[in-house]
Protein backbone atom coordinates (compact mmCIF):
# COMPACT_ATOMS: atom_id res chain seq x y z
CA UNK A 1 0.00 0.00 0.00
CA UNK A 2 3.07 2.71 0.88
CA UNK A 3 4.80 1.22 -2.16
CA UNK A 4 1.43 2.57 -4.36
CA UNK A 5 1.20 5.38 -2.74
CA UNK A 6 5.00 6.64 -3.09
CA UNK A 7 4.90 5.26 -7.05
CA UNK A 8 1.38 7.71 -7.05
CA UNK A 9 3.45 10.58 -5.65
CA UNK A 10 6.20 9.96 -7.83
CA UNK A 11 3.97 9.87 -11.03
CA UNK A 12 2.53 12.76 -9.91
CA UNK A 13 5.82 14.82 -9.51
CA UNK A 14 6.91 13.53 -12.76
CA UNK A 15 4.30 14.57 -14.72
CA UNK A 16 3.77 18.11 -13.19
CA UNK A 17 7.51 18.06 -13.59
CA UNK A 18 7.12 17.68 -17.38
CA UNK A 19 3.91 19.92 -17.91
CA UNK A 20 6.11 22.76 -16.05
CA UNK A 21 8.91 21.89 -18.42
CA UNK A 22 6.87 21.78 -21.04
CA UNK A 23 4.86 25.04 -20.83
CA UNK A 24 8.40 26.83 -20.53
CA UNK A 25 9.68 24.78 -23.93
CA UNK A 26 6.10 26.64 -25.51
CA UNK A 27 7.17 30.02 -24.05
CA UNK A 28 10.11 29.72 -25.42
CA UNK A 29 9.07 28.81 -28.89
CA UNK A 30 6.61 31.45 -28.86
CA UNK A 31 9.57 34.18 -27.78
CA UNK A 32 11.27 33.23 -30.81
CA UNK A 33 8.97 33.04 -33.35
CA UNK A 34 8.45 37.05 -34.25
CA UNK A 35 11.61 37.60 -34.90
CA UNK A 36 12.57 34.04 -37.11
CA UNK A 37 9.17 35.13 -38.53
CA UNK A 38 11.14 38.21 -40.13
CA UNK A 39 14.65 37.31 -39.84
CA UNK A 40 13.87 33.74 -41.75
CA UNK A 41 11.11 34.17 -43.82
CA UNK A 42 12.04 31.96 -46.26
CA UNK A 43 12.98 29.07 -44.41
CA UNK A 44 9.64 29.07 -42.18
CA UNK A 45 7.87 29.22 -45.65
CA UNK A 46 9.89 25.87 -46.26
CA UNK A 47 8.43 23.94 -43.74
CA UNK A 48 4.93 25.72 -44.33
CA UNK A 49 5.77 24.02 -47.90
CA UNK A 50 6.50 20.75 -45.63
CA UNK A 51 3.67 20.55 -43.87
CA UNK A 52 1.12 21.97 -45.35
CA UNK A 53 1.46 21.61 -49.08
CA UNK A 54 2.74 17.83 -48.49
CA UNK A 55 -0.39 16.96 -46.80
CA UNK A 56 -3.03 18.39 -49.22
CA UNK A 57 -3.91 15.31 -50.96
CA UNK A 58 -4.18 13.19 -47.59
CA UNK A 59 -6.62 16.56 -46.19
CA UNK A 60 -8.22 17.19 -49.33
CA UNK A 61 -9.16 13.12 -50.31
CA UNK A 62 -10.51 12.73 -46.80
CA UNK A 63 -12.01 16.18 -46.74
CA UNK A 64 -13.81 15.07 -49.91
CA UNK A 65 -15.37 11.56 -48.55
CA UNK A 66 -16.30 12.95 -44.83
CA UNK A 67 -18.53 15.58 -46.71
CA UNK A 68 -20.35 12.91 -48.35
CA UNK A 69 -20.94 11.00 -45.66
CA UNK A 70 -21.97 13.66 -43.93
CA UNK A 71 -24.34 14.30 -46.71
CA UNK A 72 -25.31 11.12 -47.18
CA UNK A 73 -26.54 10.62 -43.07
CA UNK A 74 -28.22 14.06 -43.32
CA UNK A 75 -29.99 13.13 -46.64
CA UNK A 76 -31.30 10.01 -45.07
CA UNK A 77 -32.59 11.33 -41.90
CA UNK A 78 -33.75 14.42 -43.72
CA UNK A 79 -35.93 12.73 -46.28
CA UNK A 80 -38.06 11.05 -43.34
CA UNK A 81 -39.06 15.06 -42.47
CA UNK A 82 -39.07 15.89 -46.46
CA UNK A 83 -36.75 18.29 -45.49
CA UNK A 84 -34.10 17.33 -47.76
CA UNK A 85 -33.14 20.82 -48.80
CA UNK A 86 -31.23 21.12 -45.87
CA UNK A 87 -28.57 18.48 -46.29
CA UNK A 88 -26.46 20.90 -47.25
CA UNK A 89 -26.72 22.88 -44.00
CA UNK A 90 -25.77 19.80 -41.99
CA UNK A 91 -23.22 18.89 -43.98
CA UNK A 92 -21.92 22.31 -43.44
CA UNK A 93 -21.89 23.06 -39.84
CA UNK A 94 -20.71 19.55 -38.78
CA UNK A 95 -18.09 20.70 -41.42
CA UNK A 96 -17.29 24.36 -40.56
CA UNK A 97 -17.44 24.22 -36.47
CA UNK A 98 -16.52 20.46 -36.19
CA UNK A 99 -14.58 18.45 -38.19
CA UNK A 100 -13.23 20.96 -40.59
CA UNK A 101 -11.29 21.73 -37.67
CA UNK A 102 -10.81 18.49 -35.49
CA UNK A 103 -10.17 16.14 -37.95
CA UNK A 104 -7.93 18.34 -39.92
CA UNK A 105 -5.97 18.33 -36.52
CA UNK A 106 -5.98 14.83 -36.21
CA UNK A 107 -4.55 14.02 -39.64
CA UNK A 108 -2.41 17.14 -39.56
CA UNK A 109 -0.80 15.15 -36.37
CA UNK A 110 -0.63 11.98 -38.19
CA UNK A 111 0.97 13.31 -41.27
CA UNK A 112 2.47 15.95 -40.91
CA UNK A 113 3.42 15.93 -36.42
CA UNK A 114 5.22 12.42 -37.18
CA UNK A 115 6.83 13.47 -39.52
CA UNK A 116 8.36 16.55 -38.13
CA UNK A 117 9.09 14.08 -34.50
CA UNK A 118 10.69 12.11 -36.06
CA UNK A 119 13.17 14.32 -37.95
CA UNK A 120 13.69 16.49 -34.84
CA UNK A 121 14.46 12.79 -33.04
CA UNK A 122 16.55 11.57 -35.69
CA UNK A 123 18.54 14.72 -35.86
CA UNK A 124 18.75 13.87 -31.85
CA UNK A 125 20.02 10.54 -32.59
CA UNK A 126 22.90 11.40 -34.91
CA UNK A 127 24.33 14.50 -33.08
CA UNK A 128 23.29 16.81 -35.44
CA UNK A 129 21.42 19.33 -32.37
CA UNK A 130 24.71 18.23 -30.16
CA UNK A 131 26.45 19.30 -33.04
CA UNK A 132 24.66 22.40 -33.20
CA UNK A 133 24.85 23.18 -29.72
CA UNK A 134 28.56 22.92 -30.25
CA UNK A 135 28.72 25.50 -32.83
CA UNK A 136 27.11 28.08 -30.79
CA UNK A 137 24.12 27.73 -32.87
CA UNK A 138 20.90 27.48 -30.23
CA UNK A 139 18.71 24.28 -31.58
CA UNK A 140 15.62 25.52 -30.72
CA UNK A 141 15.55 28.35 -32.61
CA UNK A 142 17.15 27.22 -35.41
CA UNK A 143 15.80 23.83 -35.71
CA UNK A 144 12.44 24.08 -34.17
CA UNK A 145 10.74 27.03 -34.00
CA UNK A 146 10.45 26.98 -37.89
CA UNK A 147 9.09 23.90 -37.71
CA UNK A 148 6.86 24.91 -34.69
CA UNK A 149 6.02 28.16 -36.92
CA UNK A 150 5.55 25.85 -40.45
CA UNK A 151 2.78 23.83 -38.32
CA UNK A 152 1.11 26.80 -36.89
CA UNK A 153 -0.03 28.71 -40.28
CA UNK A 154 -0.68 25.46 -41.99
CA UNK A 155 -3.23 24.07 -39.99
CA UNK A 156 -6.05 27.12 -40.19
CA UNK A 157 -5.53 27.07 -44.31
CA UNK A 158 -5.78 23.08 -43.92
CA UNK A 159 -9.03 23.44 -42.31
CA UNK A 160 -10.37 25.97 -44.81
CA UNK A 161 -9.07 23.22 -47.50
CA UNK A 162 -10.66 20.70 -46.31
CA UNK A 163 -14.49 22.20 -45.45
CA UNK A 164 -14.24 23.46 -48.46
CA UNK A 165 -13.63 20.04 -50.25
CA UNK A 166 -15.93 18.53 -47.78
CA UNK A 167 -18.44 20.74 -49.06
CA UNK A 168 -17.75 19.67 -52.48
CA UNK A 169 -18.37 16.06 -51.35
CA UNK A 170 -21.70 16.85 -49.86
CA UNK A 171 -22.71 18.97 -53.01
CA UNK A 172 -21.81 15.61 -55.12
CA UNK A 173 -23.86 13.14 -52.97
CA UNK A 174 -26.70 15.88 -51.94
CA UNK A 175 -26.78 17.73 -55.65
CA UNK A 176 -25.50 14.82 -57.70
CA UNK A 177 -26.52 11.55 -56.63
CA UNK A 178 -29.68 11.95 -55.08
CA UNK A 179 -30.94 15.03 -57.17
CA UNK A 180 -31.38 17.90 -54.33
CA UNK A 181 -32.47 20.88 -55.97
CA UNK A 182 -28.95 22.81 -56.58
CA UNK A 183 -30.48 26.01 -55.46
CA UNK A 184 -31.95 24.99 -52.51
CA UNK A 185 -28.90 22.82 -51.29
CA UNK A 186 -26.83 26.07 -51.43
CA UNK A 187 -29.43 28.96 -50.64
CA UNK A 188 -30.30 27.05 -47.39
CA UNK A 189 -26.54 27.01 -46.50
CA UNK A 190 -26.75 30.67 -47.23
CA UNK A 191 -29.51 31.59 -45.30
CA UNK A 192 -28.72 29.59 -42.29
CA UNK A 193 -24.84 29.94 -42.35
CA UNK A 194 -23.57 33.12 -39.79
CA UNK A 195 -20.26 34.53 -39.71
CA UNK A 196 -19.90 33.05 -35.69
CA UNK A 197 -20.00 29.55 -37.44
CA UNK A 198 -17.12 30.31 -39.27
CA UNK A 199 -15.09 32.19 -36.79
CA UNK A 200 -15.47 29.31 -34.57
CA UNK A 201 -14.12 26.98 -36.99
CA UNK A 202 -11.33 29.54 -37.70
CA UNK A 203 -10.79 29.86 -33.43
CA UNK A 204 -10.05 26.26 -33.56
CA UNK A 205 -8.45 25.53 -36.30
CA UNK A 206 -5.58 28.37 -35.16
CA UNK A 207 -5.58 26.61 -31.28
CA UNK A 208 -5.23 23.33 -32.93
CA UNK A 209 -2.80 24.12 -34.83
CA UNK A 210 -0.15 25.16 -31.63
CA UNK A 211 -1.50 22.03 -30.18
CA UNK A 212 -0.84 19.98 -32.33
CA UNK A 213 3.00 21.83 -33.98
CA UNK A 214 4.15 22.46 -30.02
CA UNK A 215 3.24 18.21 -28.79
CA UNK A 216 5.35 16.95 -32.48
CA UNK A 217 8.21 19.40 -31.72
CA UNK A 218 7.87 18.71 -28.20
CA UNK A 219 8.38 15.08 -28.48
CA UNK A 220 10.88 15.34 -31.06
CA UNK A 221 13.43 17.70 -29.02
CA UNK A 222 12.63 15.30 -25.93
CA UNK A 223 12.80 11.79 -27.40
CA UNK A 224 15.14 9.24 -25.95
CA UNK A 225 17.53 9.12 -28.89
CA UNK A 226 16.96 6.01 -29.86
CA UNK A 227 15.08 3.76 -32.80
CA UNK A 228 12.91 2.35 -30.16
CA UNK A 229 12.88 6.39 -28.68
CA UNK A 230 12.24 7.73 -31.83
CA UNK A 231 9.32 5.23 -32.74
CA UNK A 232 7.57 5.64 -29.21
CA UNK A 233 7.71 9.78 -29.92
CA UNK A 234 5.98 9.21 -33.10
CA UNK A 235 3.23 7.50 -31.78
CA UNK A 236 2.93 9.74 -28.45
CA UNK A 237 2.64 12.71 -31.03
CA UNK A 238 -0.58 11.28 -32.64
CA UNK A 239 -1.76 10.00 -29.25
CA UNK A 240 -1.68 13.10 -27.19
CA UNK A 241 -2.34 15.24 -30.43
CA UNK A 242 -5.70 13.65 -30.70
CA UNK A 243 -6.54 13.83 -27.19
CA UNK A 244 -5.46 17.08 -26.69
CA UNK A 245 -7.61 18.31 -29.83
CA UNK A 246 -10.37 16.94 -28.13
CA UNK A 247 -10.21 18.35 -24.91
CA UNK A 248 -9.61 21.87 -26.41
CA UNK A 249 -12.62 20.99 -29.19
CA UNK A 250 -14.58 20.40 -25.87
CA UNK A 251 -14.01 23.34 -24.04
CA UNK A 252 -14.20 26.11 -26.92
CA UNK A 253 -17.31 24.73 -28.06
CA UNK A 254 -18.60 25.46 -24.14
CA UNK A 255 -17.21 28.68 -24.19
CA UNK A 256 -18.50 29.47 -27.02
CA UNK A 257 -22.03 28.29 -26.35
CA UNK B 1 38.51 34.65 -20.57
CA UNK B 2 41.85 35.30 -21.83
CA UNK B 3 43.71 33.57 -18.99
CA UNK B 4 47.26 33.38 -20.05
CA UNK B 5 48.20 30.74 -17.89
CA UNK B 6 49.68 27.08 -19.39
CA UNK B 7 46.76 25.30 -18.50
CA UNK B 8 43.95 25.54 -20.66
CA UNK B 9 41.36 23.35 -18.94
CA UNK B 10 41.16 22.44 -15.23
CA UNK B 11 39.15 19.40 -14.08
CA UNK B 12 39.11 19.56 -10.15
CA UNK B 13 37.19 16.99 -8.12
CA UNK B 14 34.93 15.96 -10.54
CA UNK B 15 31.84 13.68 -9.93
CA UNK B 16 29.23 12.36 -12.36
CA UNK B 17 27.17 9.76 -12.03
CA UNK B 18 24.59 7.69 -14.74
CA UNK B 19 21.87 6.61 -13.05
CA UNK B 20 23.52 4.47 -9.69
CA UNK B 21 26.83 4.01 -11.98
CA UNK B 22 29.36 6.42 -11.15
CA UNK B 23 31.55 7.89 -14.17
CA UNK B 24 33.80 10.15 -12.38
CA UNK B 25 34.52 9.97 -8.52
CA UNK B 26 36.73 12.80 -7.86
CA UNK B 27 38.67 13.18 -11.44
CA UNK B 28 41.42 15.52 -11.87
CA UNK B 29 43.08 16.18 -14.91
CA UNK B 30 44.78 19.56 -16.76
CA UNK B 31 45.16 20.15 -20.28
CA UNK B 32 48.20 22.15 -21.57
CA UNK B 33 47.51 25.09 -23.79
CA UNK B 34 48.99 24.24 -27.14
CA UNK B 35 49.54 20.61 -26.50
CA UNK B 36 47.84 17.78 -28.27
CA UNK B 37 46.02 15.81 -25.33
CA UNK B 38 44.78 12.23 -25.46
CA UNK B 39 42.26 10.84 -23.55
CA UNK B 40 42.33 6.60 -23.24
CA UNK B 41 40.77 4.17 -21.75
CA UNK B 42 38.81 0.74 -22.40
CA UNK B 43 35.52 1.23 -23.52
CA UNK B 44 32.57 3.01 -21.14
CA UNK B 45 35.44 4.58 -18.87
CA UNK B 46 33.85 8.17 -19.71
CA UNK B 47 35.83 9.45 -22.54
CA UNK B 48 33.12 10.97 -24.51
CA UNK B 49 31.20 11.93 -21.50
CA UNK B 50 34.26 13.79 -20.25
CA UNK B 51 34.18 15.82 -23.49
CA UNK B 52 30.90 16.36 -22.96
CA UNK B 53 31.84 17.53 -19.73
CA UNK B 54 34.41 20.09 -20.53
CA UNK B 55 32.15 21.78 -23.52
CA UNK B 56 29.09 21.54 -21.15
CA UNK B 57 26.88 19.46 -22.82
CA UNK B 58 26.67 17.90 -19.65
CA UNK B 59 26.72 19.16 -15.91
CA UNK B 60 28.59 17.29 -13.42
CA UNK B 61 27.23 16.55 -9.93
CA UNK B 62 30.05 18.26 -8.41
CA UNK B 63 33.45 19.59 -8.88
CA UNK B 64 34.77 22.55 -11.08
CA UNK B 65 36.01 22.75 -15.01
CA UNK B 66 37.61 25.58 -15.45
CA UNK B 67 38.29 26.24 -18.84
CA UNK B 68 40.46 29.44 -19.98
CA UNK B 69 40.55 30.66 -16.40
CA UNK B 70 36.67 30.10 -16.24
CA UNK B 71 34.58 28.51 -14.25
CA UNK B 72 31.84 27.23 -17.15
CA UNK B 73 29.38 26.01 -14.42
CA UNK B 74 28.87 29.66 -14.07
CA UNK B 75 28.34 30.75 -17.73
CA UNK B 76 24.85 31.59 -19.13
CA UNK B 77 23.54 30.74 -21.94
CA UNK B 78 25.16 33.89 -24.18
CA UNK B 79 28.34 33.48 -22.49
CA UNK B 80 28.42 29.74 -22.77
CA UNK B 81 27.76 29.80 -26.99
CA UNK B 82 30.45 32.53 -27.08
CA UNK B 83 33.13 30.16 -25.40
CA UNK B 84 32.05 27.33 -27.68
CA UNK B 85 32.69 29.88 -30.65
CA UNK B 86 36.32 29.09 -29.62
CA UNK B 87 35.93 25.63 -29.79
CA UNK B 88 35.53 22.88 -32.49
CA UNK B 89 33.92 19.63 -32.08
CA UNK B 90 34.46 16.42 -34.32
CA UNK B 91 31.56 13.93 -33.14
CA UNK B 92 32.08 10.61 -33.60
CA UNK B 93 29.54 9.99 -35.94
CA UNK B 94 30.30 13.21 -37.93
CA UNK B 95 26.92 14.69 -36.76
CA UNK B 96 26.30 16.55 -40.82
CA UNK B 97 22.90 18.45 -40.57
CA UNK B 98 21.82 15.87 -43.48
CA UNK B 99 19.46 18.15 -45.20
CA UNK B 100 22.76 20.64 -46.20
CA UNK B 101 25.03 19.91 -48.64
CA UNK B 102 28.98 19.24 -47.73
CA UNK B 103 29.71 22.81 -48.78
CA UNK B 104 26.72 24.13 -46.71
CA UNK B 105 27.44 21.89 -44.12
CA UNK B 106 30.88 23.75 -44.00
CA UNK B 107 29.63 27.03 -44.45
CA UNK B 108 27.21 27.08 -41.66
CA UNK B 109 28.85 28.48 -38.21
CA UNK B 110 30.24 31.07 -40.99
CA UNK B 111 26.95 31.76 -42.01
CA UNK B 112 25.69 31.98 -38.42
CA UNK B 113 27.99 34.09 -36.79
CA UNK B 114 29.53 35.89 -39.21
CA UNK B 115 28.49 38.76 -41.65
CA UNK B 116 31.34 37.82 -44.72
CA UNK B 117 30.64 38.06 -47.92
CA UNK B 118 28.98 35.04 -49.93
CA UNK B 119 32.54 34.88 -51.75
CA UNK B 120 34.48 35.04 -48.85
CA UNK B 121 32.79 32.13 -47.58
CA UNK B 122 33.25 30.21 -50.62
CA UNK B 123 36.73 30.76 -50.51
CA UNK B 124 37.10 29.44 -46.95
CA UNK B 125 35.05 27.25 -46.98
CA UNK B 126 36.89 25.84 -50.08
CA UNK B 127 40.35 26.38 -48.55
CA UNK B 128 39.01 24.18 -45.72
CA UNK B 129 37.38 20.92 -47.65
CA UNK B 130 40.76 21.69 -49.67
CA UNK B 131 42.47 20.58 -46.50
CA UNK B 132 41.14 17.56 -45.75
CA UNK B 133 40.85 16.56 -49.78
CA UNK B 134 37.28 17.10 -50.06
CA UNK B 135 36.94 20.08 -52.47
CA UNK B 136 35.75 17.99 -55.19
CA UNK B 137 32.51 17.21 -53.07
CA UNK B 138 31.63 20.04 -52.05
CA UNK B 139 28.15 19.45 -53.98
CA UNK B 140 27.16 16.15 -52.23
CA UNK B 141 24.96 15.50 -49.53
CA UNK B 142 26.04 13.58 -46.64
CA UNK B 143 23.92 10.53 -47.50
CA UNK B 144 26.37 10.24 -50.44
CA UNK B 145 29.40 10.45 -48.21
CA UNK B 146 30.91 6.71 -46.99
CA UNK B 147 31.30 7.27 -43.05
CA UNK B 148 35.49 8.35 -43.14
CA UNK B 149 34.52 11.04 -45.45
CA UNK B 150 31.74 11.96 -43.54
CA UNK B 151 34.41 12.90 -40.42
CA UNK B 152 36.69 14.37 -42.96
CA UNK B 153 33.66 16.84 -43.76
CA UNK B 154 33.12 17.48 -40.08
CA UNK B 155 36.68 18.01 -39.39
CA UNK B 156 36.50 20.84 -41.93
CA UNK B 157 33.19 22.00 -40.65
CA UNK B 158 35.21 22.10 -36.95
CA UNK B 159 38.17 24.14 -38.50
CA UNK B 160 36.29 26.36 -40.60
CA UNK B 161 36.05 29.02 -37.62
CA UNK B 162 39.73 28.98 -36.75
CA UNK B 163 39.07 27.57 -33.43
CA UNK B 164 41.17 27.77 -30.20
CA UNK B 165 40.34 24.01 -28.99
CA UNK B 166 39.54 21.44 -31.52
CA UNK B 167 38.00 18.60 -29.90
CA UNK B 168 37.99 15.18 -31.48
CA UNK B 169 36.09 11.97 -30.30
CA UNK B 170 37.47 9.22 -31.66
CA UNK B 171 38.91 10.17 -35.04
CA UNK B 172 40.79 7.57 -36.60
CA UNK B 173 37.57 5.48 -36.21
CA UNK B 174 36.22 3.75 -39.55
CA UNK B 175 39.27 5.71 -41.65
CA UNK B 176 40.88 3.79 -44.06
CA UNK B 177 44.92 3.77 -43.60
CA UNK B 178 45.49 6.46 -46.29
CA UNK B 179 42.58 8.50 -44.73
CA UNK B 180 44.06 8.02 -41.30
CA UNK B 181 47.76 9.32 -42.03
CA UNK B 182 46.25 12.50 -44.11
CA UNK B 183 44.13 12.91 -40.65
CA UNK B 184 46.99 12.38 -37.77
CA UNK B 185 49.34 14.90 -39.80
CA UNK B 186 46.28 17.96 -40.56
CA UNK B 187 46.03 17.68 -36.42
CA UNK B 188 49.72 17.67 -35.61
CA UNK B 189 50.44 20.22 -38.36
CA UNK B 190 47.30 22.63 -37.16
CA UNK B 191 48.18 22.42 -33.69
CA UNK B 192 51.77 23.43 -34.51
CA UNK B 193 50.91 25.78 -37.23
CA UNK B 194 47.92 27.71 -35.83
CA UNK B 195 48.73 27.38 -31.80
CA UNK B 196 45.07 25.22 -31.42
CA UNK B 197 44.84 23.08 -28.09
CA UNK B 198 43.59 19.88 -29.03
CA UNK B 199 41.93 17.03 -26.94
CA UNK B 200 41.40 13.56 -28.96
CA UNK B 201 39.49 10.88 -27.12
CA UNK B 202 41.11 7.91 -29.11
CA UNK B 203 41.45 3.83 -28.68
CA UNK B 204 43.88 3.76 -31.23
CA UNK B 205 47.03 3.88 -29.18
CA UNK B 206 49.69 3.57 -32.39
CA UNK B 207 48.10 6.64 -33.95
CA UNK B 208 47.65 8.37 -30.20
CA UNK B 209 51.24 7.81 -29.98
CA UNK B 210 52.53 9.57 -33.45
CA UNK B 211 50.65 12.59 -32.55
CA UNK B 212 49.94 13.44 -28.76
CA UNK B 213 51.80 15.16 -26.57
CA UNK B 214 50.56 13.76 -23.59
CA UNK B 215 48.12 10.74 -22.67
CA UNK B 216 46.05 10.59 -20.09
CA UNK B 217 44.31 6.52 -18.77
CA UNK B 218 40.72 6.76 -17.14
CA UNK B 219 39.76 3.95 -15.19
CA UNK B 220 37.33 3.57 -12.71
CA UNK B 221 36.10 7.35 -12.72
CA UNK B 222 39.76 8.48 -12.31
CA UNK B 223 42.66 9.47 -14.05
CA UNK B 224 45.02 5.69 -13.63
CA UNK B 225 47.68 7.33 -15.76
CA UNK B 226 49.34 9.98 -17.55
CA UNK B 227 52.48 11.39 -19.21
CA UNK B 228 53.89 10.87 -22.83
CA UNK B 229 52.67 8.02 -25.32
CA UNK B 230 56.25 6.56 -24.92
CA UNK B 231 56.44 7.00 -21.03
CA UNK B 232 53.04 4.87 -20.96
CA UNK B 233 54.10 2.43 -23.03
CA UNK B 234 57.22 1.63 -20.67
CA UNK B 235 54.92 1.70 -17.61
CA UNK B 236 55.05 -0.85 -15.13
CA UNK B 237 51.39 -0.42 -14.23
CA UNK B 238 49.59 -3.62 -14.92
CA UNK B 239 46.82 -2.02 -16.27
CA UNK B 240 48.79 0.72 -18.39
CA UNK B 241 50.67 -2.24 -19.98
CA UNK B 242 47.23 -4.36 -20.65
CA UNK B 243 46.02 -1.38 -22.48
CA UNK B 244 48.58 0.18 -24.22
CA UNK B 245 49.62 -3.33 -25.88
CA UNK B 246 46.11 -4.24 -25.74
CA UNK B 247 46.77 -7.83 -23.47
CA UNK B 248 43.72 -9.73 -23.41
CA UNK B 249 44.58 -10.64 -19.58
CA UNK B 250 44.93 -8.17 -16.47
CA UNK B 251 43.22 -5.73 -14.67
CA UNK B 252 40.46 -4.56 -16.85
CA UNK B 253 37.98 -7.91 -17.41
CA UNK B 254 37.00 -8.72 -21.23
CA UNK B 255 34.11 -9.99 -19.44
CA UNK B 256 31.12 -7.36 -18.15
CA UNK B 257 30.29 -8.55 -14.50
CA UNK B 258 28.19 -11.73 -15.09
CA UNK B 259 27.23 -14.45 -12.10
CA UNK B 260 29.34 -17.76 -13.12
CA UNK B 261 28.74 -19.15 -16.21
CA UNK B 262 28.54 -22.70 -15.26
CA UNK B 263 26.09 -22.07 -12.91
CA UNK B 264 24.43 -19.46 -15.05
CA UNK B 265 24.23 -23.04 -17.88
CA UNK B 266 22.87 -24.85 -15.53
CA UNK B 267 19.98 -22.67 -14.93
CA UNK B 268 21.06 -22.56 -10.88
CA UNK B 269 21.43 -18.88 -11.47
CA UNK B 270 17.60 -18.55 -11.36
CA UNK B 271 16.91 -20.80 -8.47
Amino acid sequence: MKRVARDIYDQSVEFIRTFGAFQLFFLRLLRHSPSLLVTRFPVVIKQVYNAGALSLVIIMVCGLFVGAVLALQAYSNMSIFNAEDWTGVAAHLALVKELGPVMTAILFAARAGTALTSEIGLMKATDQLAAMEMMAVDPVRRVLVPRFLGGVISMPLLAAVFSAVGMFGAHLVGVELFQVDVGSFWQQIQLVAEKADVNEGIIKSIVFGFAASVIAVWEGYNAVPTAEGVGRATTRTVVITAIAVLVFDFMITAALI
Amino acid sequence: MGDTSENLVEIRGLKFSRGPRAVFDGLDLTLRRGEITAIMGPSGTGKTTLLRLITRQLIPQAGSIHVDGVDIATLNQRDLYQLRQRFGMLFQNGALLTDLTVFENVAFPLREHTKLSQRLIRHIVLTKLHAVGLRGAAGMMPAELSGGMARRVALARAMVMDPDILIYDEPFVGLDPISMGVIVRLVRRMNDALGITSIIVSHDVEEVATVADRSFLLSEGKVAASGSPDELKTASSELVRQFMHGMADGPVAFHYEAPSYEEQLLGRDAE
